[in-house]
């Protein structure tokens, strides 16, 4: 396996050089600059991340083919924090103080990302953070490419009321922080619409949970009182097939209730019988069938380094994409990698994104994207059945939360500060 | 040019008047104009074009099987041929030719649109000579509740010569009679005695039009209150079953745990791997099956059985010649050694199948469900329970019935005095653990059927086996059984009270007092476990 890599790399190069004579630049010289990846490659979120470690392997091939970042080559620094939460932190520590890296992407869960937070503090590193999560956090030291609620949930939420006029909502979840901050915020929404309580149904489940006979009959229940029923999950990713498989087994169809997923996507669905699933739903910000150049040229690309026809791209992965170029032009723009200048120098870093516009990095540390809403089909993949007009940025506070509806996020100076709090006018308003 | 053409050719179909006018060719090449709400005109619009093509045309699209080229504009559906993909014309069948994928877009559906599109092809079929199909289009127009559709209905229910396909329009007519505005109250109540007689959960919401009308709501409520009462009652009826269905499923992931840990004292770490080790074997079996032997596939569950059986066995007897028996008598170092094995063979498999699930299919005869009065019981967890009852049924056969049950069952009541009649101990001790692990890969099949195929399979049951078996009773198949099945109905009977996370705890604490109470479990017996 290893040893195909110098072989690909060289053809890459090659492809690119061929096609493309005016972005081959001189061959980059000089001290390689570091690029730490932290994905677990062994254990539970496996299945996830070793996707994102080779996607970045591939995106750093082709900045070296391209010439490197400021003229210098890239060295990518693969660790393997191995599913295991407290191992992030340590490996965390290794990246920034043995082998020193410039910049890190990593971690899949948000247990693994509160893990390292202390230590991308201490040591002032530079962390790209590329997938969904429950927002409720700014730090300075991290920069969150994937989707925070709003940029997800809410506009799923828009979806279902506006074209399939859902009045009663299911919100099912796993039973740990991301469901149930994104439960919370989501049953906020809704009432603040106008939805009775009455109408609310709010399940949590144990990881892997796989006996769902009880629950889905009751959704099948609460689904028949005469309103159009809606199941909103945030299942985590493999409970969802048996989930899923119960939902057909039971006869409720997609057309009866269909269920909007945020942890399902083209990862997943790869290698499953998605008979049971197809018409369902899942809101991401990319899906692979997303029908334009730039996409295609992706997956090309992936397919090519991967040497593998049926790999499929996903949303995360595209959220390194972005994350990657935002910093490879924030390093151009600063003329160094120096920790403090490149922080400041990625805001406002606008970048392509594979959906056909442009994503920003904010003053919050989020960006903006828009938010796509996919029906799967039965080849594993989605047809894109909606998007919103504009792009959405995102935001690190919810608005519908009590505790955080007072905060904003603003790293630049002279506020220079996560959590400010517009109604007291301090910094560290509320909880972290 | 020829989009904005085609825009202003999609307002003006809107209007009856020219509608009449409107080639069907020209009508489907506006299907991929505007969004879904002016997509659903032109399914209406087709669908009473009254044309031959209007049906297979819709049946396409509600699968999502329809195209267009980005070029020209022409609707076609794509088939692969080889490794391309070759665009025919939707209508014709014409072949067009070989398309990339960035030449064809789809037609997009959403739920809403197929909703519609169901409901469209309802009302078409309910003249067909077919009664299937005229079932089938009652069962539509009774979901889709429309008020249009009151005449239609009308006329088919006094054609209609088959009596259970006429009880289906008769509902389906009181369905949509009761959602319209302008219905007499005579019909409307009639409606309702309809629906109250139908008696299940789509009564219910079907009804529920009826219960904001004040001169209704008193037939209504009494309507629904009768059938909420039956519902409650089966309701009961479902919980006891997905109850024995949850029992079922942790008696074959405990039974060879209870052969393993109860019958020899071996606290077996690694049994819920020897489980995942038979869910893989199932998908390699189905593999080989689904790329060489594609028509035996509703056979592929009876040929992992055994092998699975083998194939677990086998590693079982490897671990236990391997490493176990030098640990005998040393329950601590048993536990940390086969902690260790599982994880080597979780990472082995991750590493040999990759750490994505593997597709393990269900066969026809697994799908689906049967309606036993009100309630559901899905074919798989039929399926599961006899299976857990079948393997019971033959362990209870081997350990009381042949000559390696009694030696088992020697070994284990006084080793010493079994090697002095001349038994191996050490092989039936091989034996004893290959039959447990044997047993767990037989449950690995049945769970292939309701979970994921992953490296983690075997984690998420380890924690329920050891409590079945510790709360049965270590040593006793019957413990066991009980053990697994009071659980499954405890479980279930909690569940939808205090939700499954909190069902959960409450038996673990349940059990820490029971286990106080009775340290030795339900079923109590004398044995090496218990000695030592």
């Amino acid at each position: 396996m290893t040893k195909l890599f110098p072989l690909t790399a060289t053809l890459c190069a090659a492809a690119i050089s061929v096609a493309a004579p005016s972005m081959a630049q001189d061959a980059p010289s000089g001290e390689p600059i570091k690029v730490g990846i932290l994905h677990s490659l062994s254990g539970t979120m496996a299945i996830s991340e070793t996707t994102l470690k080779d996607v970045m392997l591939m995106l750093i091939e082709r900045q070296n083919a391209a010439g490197g970042v400021l003229g210098r080559p890239l060295e990518a620094v693969v660790v393997d924090p191995a599913s295991d939460w407290p191992l992030f932190a340590e490996k965390a520590r290794e990246l920034l103080e043995v082998e020193e890296v410039a910049a890190v992407f990593g971690n899949w869960t948000s247990v693994s990302r509160k893990s390292v937070l202390p230590v991308f503090e201490e040591l002032n590193g530079i962390l790209f953070y590329p997938v969904q999560y429950e927002g409720e956090e700014s730090q300075r030291n991290v920069f969150y490419t994937g989707a925070a609620p709003n940029q997800q949930a809410i506009p799923a939420v828009d979806y279902l009321i506006a074209e399939e006029g859902v009045e009663r909502w299911v919100l099912a979840g796993t039973d740990y922080v991301y469901p149930r901050t994104t439960n919370r915020i989501l049953e906020a929404y809704l009432i603040s619409l106008g939805v009775a309580e009455e109408d609310i149904m709010i399940n949590y489940t144990p990881f892997g949970h796989s006996d769902w006979q009880t629950i889905v009959s009751d959704i099948a229940a609460f689904g028949s009182e005469g309103k159009k029923t809606a199941v909103v999950s945030t299942i985590n990713g493999d409970a969802n097939v048996p989930f899923y498989r119960e939902l057909g087994n039971q006869g409720i169809s997609a057309e009866d209730i269909p269920v909007v997923a945020f942890s399902v996507g083209e990862e997943e669905l790869a290698g499953l019988d998605t008979a049971p699933l197809v018409g369902h739903l899942a809101a991401w910000n990319y899906f692979m069938s997303v029908d334009t150049d730039a996409n295609y040229d992706f997956i090309d690309d992936w397919v090519e380094f991967i040497g593998d026809e049926n790999r499929v791209t996903n949303d995360p992965m595209e959220a390194h994409y972005i994350g990657f170029n935002m910093w490879v032009q924030a390093v151009e723009a600063a003329g160094t990698t120096d920790v403090d200048t490149v922080i400041d120098s990625l805001i406002g870093q606008t970048v392509p994104n594979l959906s056909g516009g442009y994503s920003a990095m904010m003053p919050n540390h989020h960006i903006t994207k828009p938010v796509l809403v996919g029906e799967i089909q039965d080849d594993g993949q989605f047809s894109i059945v909606w998007e919103t007009s504009g792009l959405v940025p995102g935001d690190a506070w919810s608005d519908y939360l009590p505790d955080s509806a007072d905060l904003i996020s603003d790293w630049r100076a002279p506020l220079s500060c996560g959590n400010y709090n517009v109604a007291t006018a301090s910094c560290g308003g509320a909880a972290e | 040019m020829l989009g904005l053409l085609r825009r202003t050719l999609l307002i003006f179909l809107l209007t009856p008047s020219f509608l009449m006018a409107q080639d069907f060719e020209n009508l489907v090449t506006l299907l991929p104009e505007g969004d879904f709400d002016d997509r659903g005109r032109v399914v209406n619009q087709i669908a009473v074009s009254g044309d031959d093509r209007a049906l297979p045309l819709l049946e396409m699209l509600t699968n999502g099987e329809l195209s267009y080229l980005r070029e020209t504009g022409r609707i076609v559906t794509l088939r692969e041929e080889g490794d391309d993909d070759v665009a025919y014309d939707a209508l014709s069948d014409e072949r067009i030719g070989v398309v990339g994928r960035r030449d064809a877009r789809d037609i997009r559906v959403n739920n809403g649109l197929r909703r519609d599109i169901a409901a469209a092809i309802g009302r078409m079929g309910l003249q067909s000579p077919d009664p299937a199909v005229r079932l089938d289009a009652a069962q539509r127009a009774f979901r889709a509740r429309d008020p249009a559709q009151i005449a239609a209905l009308t006329d088919a229910l006094s054609a209609e010569s088959e009596p259970h396909v006429a009880t289906v329009f008769e509902q389906a007519r009181a369905a949509a009679i009761l959602q319209s505005d302008d219905a007499v109250q005579a019909d409307k109540r009639a409606a309702i005695a309809v629906l109250a007689a139908r008696g299940d959960r789509d009564a219910l919401s079907a009804l529920s039009p009826a219960l904001s009308d004040p001169a209704l709501v008193a037939d209504a409520q009494a309507a629904t209150d009768e059938i909420e009462r039956s519902i409650a009652s089966w309701g009961l009826a479902q919980n006891l079953w997905y109850g024995i269905s949850l029992g079922s499923v942790l008696m074959l992931a405990a039974i060879g745990l209870a052969i393993t840990f109860g019958v020899m004292g071996v606290i077996n770490m690694a049994h819920g791997e020897l489980v995942m080790i038979g869910a893989y074997t199932t998908y390699l079996v189905q593999e080989t099956i689904r790329n060489s032997f594609p028509e035996m596939f509703g056979w592929s569950l009876a040929i992992a059985v055994p092998l699975a059986f083998l194939t677990a066995g086998a590693v079982g007897v490897a671990i236990e010649r391997g490493v176990v028996r030098y640990l005998y008598g040393r329950p601590l170092e048993t536990l940390l050694a086969t902690w260790g094995i599982s994880l080597i063979l979780q990472q082995a498999v991750r590493s040999i199948f990759g750490p994505n699930n593997r597709e393990v299919g269900n066969p026809d005869w697994m799908s689906g469900a049967v309606d036993v009065g009100q309630m559901a019981m899905t074919w798989n967890r039929i399926w599961i329970l006899v299976f857990a009852l079948a393997v019971f049924a033959a362990l209870l056969l081997v350990l009381n019935r042949t000559p390696i049950g009694l030696q088992m069952r020697a070994v284990t009541q006084n080793r010493s005095m079994a090697a002095n009649m001349g038994i191996r101990t050490g092989w039936v001790d091989a034996m004893t653990f290959g039959l447990g692990a044997g047993v767990a890969g037989l449950a690995g099949v049945a769970l292939s059927q309701i979970d994921n195929v992953s490296p983690n399979l075997g984690q998420s049951y380890i924690v329920d086996s050891f409590m079945v078996v510790v709360f049965g009773g270590a040593g006793n198949l019957w413990g066991a059984f009980a053990g697994a099945f009071t659980l499954g109905i405890a479980t279930k009977f909690m569940e939808p009270w205090v939700g499954a996370v909190l069902a959960k705890i409450l038996i673990l604490v349940a059990i820490i007092l029971f286990i106080q109470k009775r340290p030795r479990g339900l079923f109590a017996l004398k044995g090496r476990a218990v000695d030592s």
